[in-house]
């Protein structure tokens, strides 16, 4: 028997080169069809199978990782279900979105224990092991629920209760109005009040949803690559980075790609620099290279600092790798700023769009504006978030993007004047959402708030 | 051979829900027996006089799905009918009607009369014959001795019943009728764990004594409306009720006698209803309200008693009658009886199985206040399905439970008998978790065929009804086929109702689902004449306009029914199940849960428990596979 699809990452968190998202169930093959694309469709291809292609995200066409996708159809498989085991090399980040990516195309995270409790159910474990596969789910669930707690914890809770709290409001109110019609106490709820109400919601989700990205980038390091020609000063402004800011040089061995990470602090960002070894051993990537390696190690960057000398004109390779790389947040640093002007400044701002900091890089100059400037940029200029108040942990972030699903729902039902009952569906569903995050129990909060705020009777 | 007389059911009581169980029982066949204690008071309404209202009349129309007999009498017997949430969506309307509490106690008893196995007996039980845990008969205080294969208990408020009024307290059932003493004890001395409950009423007056000057009237619908699919004479001479607000001057007069008020002096111990405050409580926790609202209602055409709606209390009867007339259009109204509260007891649910047989001794069930809830249509749906599982059990046929998808009656009973209740339960459409599929228009849809299936639908109704679903599904097709051309008379009457005009050719259902389009509207663009009943064509515009929604929630309860399915022997040994955690097992152990799904939803059993308990029960489906 086929359940629902499930998924999560089996291997792991942050230890070995390979980390595997694994996705059983009934629609298994179709989700990961959804983002994977390689020779052919998983669905065309034969079981048993270890396939290469890349993981894109449908909604943006993102390339977010380069995969070794392992296809097993049912029933010989560990749960007997169809699965599908994709191979990621490109560390927790990576793997985290290829999780979610699967998530919003259909999988329900796997309950800790899951697939084992399926491969018993479904008659793949021994029977004389059921008595180890509970003591398993046990096992799994406590260690799970114990670091979900950790998680949310201080302000992220108290931040998600109140916005709870504020839901409950609206949704008690249009109870009320439900349960009792004739109550004159209430204004009765309208489509258009429950509209600039969700829309609140909405915002406050996604406020959760950023302080999540935000919280990724200072536990994992903001992936940045430094591109530009030769003598630009990507070197100098390496050494930079690092003397000023205590470099921890990290090598993360084993990767198929070997890329040299070192991670510098900025304003208390963590910067990831990738590709340093590049810059070190040959300060060319460009000319040696090519074009077409330069954007090989672009793909991955969250930030791209391009560094341009003040002293040169553009030249068509500027052009062209600035264009490819439009979609990703940029910082141009003009270099060299005691020679003369040779760079067309006013070209470059108004068509890419990206802020220019003006550096002297040899002689220190410049170059706290560039912080700032990163600080800004991720930010929004303050650092608030320094004490955790982020959501880390990938139930919860699923958990929220389903919260962003149904209040969107709930948005566009009532931009459509549906009535306010069937919005409170979805409003229902998002205050639940929101609950389980904190892990709180819902099923009587409602009616306790309906009777203590309103007074009703006979 | 004791020589006693024999019946299959016995029914104790003959409130809302005995007369629903007794009904049933007798109509499917079986011989049964009511008991009540005063034959003058079948069917009899000790509080508000109306019957329905958000959710409870979804309750009212599936007690008829299911072939019960309240909404007929109801139908018959109104003063008002009233459609509420008429300005929301489909899943939350709901019918509402004032009743002529004494005709509709004469149609029900006279219903009683006429049935042919149906035995009513004035008659006041003291005890329940019981042997091996098994029940056998039942007692009376005259102590005549009446054998029966299965009994259901619906005494409502007269398990040890008291009275309270200010510093009164006395023995009594409701309206001051003799309370039931000897069977409270030995259900008590059998193990049943029993909480005590209170509930209230407000003062009544005379309508001539009333300056309705100094109220707004509240008429019923000038449609006509009607709970029942049977019914087809309406009544349209209707009376109407009236809208007062208590002045600064009774709060004035409750705030100085608060002390007095038996909820106040210590006098009241059982639990009452947040959603039913007595009006003391109401000033006290909301003491900012400068006024609160008071309905008049008629309690029937040939009386002139008037019921004071949101005026509930336990203060002594002379400070009642200061409240009274302190309140505008009451100032000189004579009141007719006061109000009190009253205290009883109730078995704590979770005893229960969801067929509503006691867990301890078998063939003995419990329906309406007994199990903890209030109001009448609660306890209507309670007697039918006690009824029918009564006989069901006799007859060797299949239990019936209907599940929270199925109806509001589902939702009653399987909050009961899994999570219990700490006050008296009362249905809120908020308890259903898709109460979009669960709604008043579809109630005979959900519900006929599974009360023809119980033997309590003819087949001529069944026929009917199958024509009705047979139209509508008909329609429902033809809609989503018919293609309408954006020609001129297309565009005027988009635009009339508001719309945007069209661009393209547009099926006809694509088009109802815009919000400002009605099905009227549609057949209008479409040069047809509606030949589709009201209610039918209201069902077509329903599913077509809220079709993803309903569509999502049919998702939802695919899942739930998938749980459903996955049952729990009922011999589990929970000590067994090592791994659940220590509250799971004792929870799992109370409720004793028929399903997976059912597991879930008690509190304290989280996802873990309920995976392992259902890896454990799968043990012994599982066949080993070679790998």
């Amino acid at each position: 028997m086929q359940f629902e699809t499930i998924s999560s990452i089996s291997t792991p968190v942050g230890e070995g080169a390979i980390a595997i998202v694994r996705l059983s169930g009934e629609d298994a093959i179709e989700i990961a069809d959804r983002l994977y694309k390689g020779a052919k469709k998983l669905s065309d291809t034969d079981s048993h199978t270890i396939n290469y292609g890349h993981i894109i995200d449908p909604k943006t066409g993102e390339t977010v990782e380069e995969v070794m996708v392992a296809l097993m159809r049912a029933p010989k498989t560990y749960t007997r279900e169809d699965i599908v085991e994709i191979n990621c090399h490109g560390g927790i980040h990576t793997v985290n979105r290829v999780l979610q990516l699967t998530l919003n195309n259909g999988a329900r995270m796997a309950e800790p224990g899951e697939f084992t409790k399926r491969a018993f159910l479904n008659g793949r474990v021994d029977l004389s092991q059921a008595e180890a596969v509970m003591d398993f789910i046990r096992a799994k669930t406590n260690q799970a629920s114990k670091v979900a707690n950790q998680q949310v914890q201080g302000r992220l809770k108290t931040y998600i209760e109140e916005l709870r709290q504020s839901i409950l409001n609206i949704l008690a109110q249009v109870e009320v109005n439900i349960d009792y019609p004739e109550y004159d106490d209430v204004e009765e709820t309208t489509t258009s009040l429950l509209l600039s109400e969700a829309e609140k919601i909405n915002e406050n989700i996604d406020a959760l949803l950023k302080s999540s990205s935000e919280g990724r980038i200072l536990r994992e390091g903001l992936s940045t690559v430094i591109v530009g020609k030769p003598n630009v000063g990507k070197s100098s402004l390496l050494n930079y980075l690092i003397q000023d800011n205590k470099a921890i040089v990290t090598e993360v061995a084993g990767t198929t790609r070997d890329i040299l990470e070192e991670y510098v602090n900025v304003n208390g960002i963590p910067l990831k620099l990738v590709d340093t070894a590049g810059i070190r051993e040959t300060d060319d990537i460009v000319e040696k290279i090519g074009v077409e390696r330069s954007r090989e190690a672009l793909k991955g960057a969250e930030l791209i600092l391009y560094v341009m000398n003040n002293n040169d004109e553009l030249t068509p390779e500027d052009i062209e790798l600035l264009e490819s790389v439009d979609d990703k947040k940029v910082i141009g640093i003009v270099n060299k700023l005691d020679l003369e002007n040779n760079l067309d400044l006013n070209y470059l701002e108004e068509h890419f769009k990206i802020p220019l900091i003006k550096t002297s890089i040899i002689n220190g100059e410049g170059v706290d504006e560039l912080e700032n400037e990163i600080q800004t940029m991720f930010f929004d200029g303050s650092l608030s978030s320094t004490d955790s108040t982020y959501v880390s942990n990938n139930r919860h972030i699923n958990l929220l993007e389903q919260a962003k699903v149904s209040i969107e729902d709930a948005i566009s039902s009532a931009a459509m004047d549906v009535p306010v009952d069937i919005i409170q569906i979805d409003l229902i569903k998002t205050w639940e959402l929101l609950g389980e995050v904190i892990g709180e129990d819902v099923s009587e909060q409602l009616i306790d708030k309906l009777f203590r705020q309103f007074c009703l009777g006979k | 051979m004791t020589g006693n007389i024999k019946y299959d059911v016995i029914v104790i009581g003959a409130g809302h829900a005995g007369v629903e169980a007794g009904l049933a029982a007798s109509r499917k066949g079986l011989n049964t027996l009511m008991l009540t204690i005063n034959l003058d008071n079948i069917a009899f309404m000790p509080c508000n006089p109306s019957v329905g209202g958000p959710a409870k009349g979804i309750v009212v129309r599936e007690v008829d799905a299911l072939g019960g007999q309240m909404a007929k009498v109801i139908d018959k017997t109104h003063i008002q009918m009233r459609m509420l949430n008429t300005g929301k969506g489909p899943a939350v309307r709901a019918l509402r009607a004032q009743a002529d509490k004494v005709l509709y106690q004469q149609e029900m008893k006279s219903l009683l009369e006429q049935e042919p196995n149906l035995d009513i007996l004035q008659g006041l039980v003291d005890e329940l014959i019981i042997e091996d845990d098994v029940i056998r008969g039942v007692r009376t205080n005259v102590g005549t001795v009446y054998d029966a294969d299965a009994v259901i208990i619906t005494t409502g408020t007269f398990l040890r019943g008291e009275i309270i009024l200010g510093d009164l307290k006395y023995s009594s059932g409701p309206n001051h009728q003799i309370p039931s003493l000897a069977l409270a004890d030995q259900l008590k001395d059998l193990g049943f764990e029993i909480i005590r409950f209170k509930t209230g009423t407000p003062p009544r007056v005379n309508a001539d004594s009333i300056d309705y000057s100094k109220t707004e009237i509240q008429p019923g619908d000038d449609v006509p409306r009607a709970f029942s699919f049977d019914t087809t004479e309406f009544i349209m001479d209707q009376l109407p009720c009236w809208l007062t607000y208590t002045s600064q001057e009774t709060h004035e007069i409750i705030t100085a006698n608060l002390h007095l008020s038996a909820m106040y002096s210590g006098v009241v111990q059982g639990t009452g209803p947040r959603y039913c405050p007595s009006i003391e409580d109401k000033i006290v926790r909301f003491n900012d309200k400068p006024r609160h609202q008071i309905f008049l209602e008629p309690e029937g055409r040939n009386t002139k008693e008037v019921y004071v709606q949101g005026l509930s209390t336990s203060m002594p009867e002379s400070v009642q009658r200061e409240m009274v007339t302190s309140i505008p259009g009451l100032e000189n109204a004579r009141m007719m009886r006061a109000g009190y509260a009253i205290e009883y007891d109730a078995l704590v649910p979770t005893q229960l199985w969801p067929t509503l047989e006691t867990k301890k001794i078998k063939n003995l069930y419990t329906a309406g206040q007994i199990n903890g809830t209030s109001g009448y249509e609660e306890a209507a749906g309670q007697g039918l399905i006690a009824g029918i599982n009564a006989a069901n059990n006799l007859l060797g046929k299949e239990e019936l439970i209907l599940s929270r998808t199925d109806a509001y009656i589902g939702v009653l009973i399987d909050d009961l008998v899994t999570k219990g209740t700490n006050e008296p339960y009362r249905l809120l459409t908020s308890r259903a978790e898709h109460r979009l599929l669960l709604r008043h228009d579809n109630a005979d849809i959900r519900l006929t065929e599974i009360g023809y299936e119980n033997g309590l639908i003819s087949e001529e109704r069944l026929g009917r009804y199958n024509t009705k679903k047979a139209n509508i599904d008909a329609e429902l097709e033809r809609l989503q086929k018919t293609r309408i051309k954006p020609n001129e008379h297309t565009q005027n009457i988009v635009a009339e109702h508001g719309g945007a005009a069209l661009k393209d050719g547009i099926l006809a259902a694509d088009l109802l689902r815009r919000p400002e389009m009605d099905y009227a509207s549609i057949m209008e663009i479409l040069n047809e004449e509606i030949t589709l009943h009201q209610e039918e064509y209201e069902q077509v515009e329903v599913q077509i306009k809220y079709d993803g929604y309903i569509k999502k929630s049919l998702q939802q309860v695919d899942k739930m029914k998938r749980m459903e399915n996955k049952k729990i022997p009922e011999n589990i040994d929970y000590d067994a199940v090592h791994s659940l955690a220590t509250e799971a097992r004792m929870k799992l152990k109370e409720v004793k849960p028929l399903n997976i799904a059912q597991a879930s939803r008690i509190s304290g059993v989280n996802p873990a428990d309920t995976s392992i308990l259902l890896v454990y029960i799968e043990q012994g489906n599982v066949k080993r596979v070679e790998s």
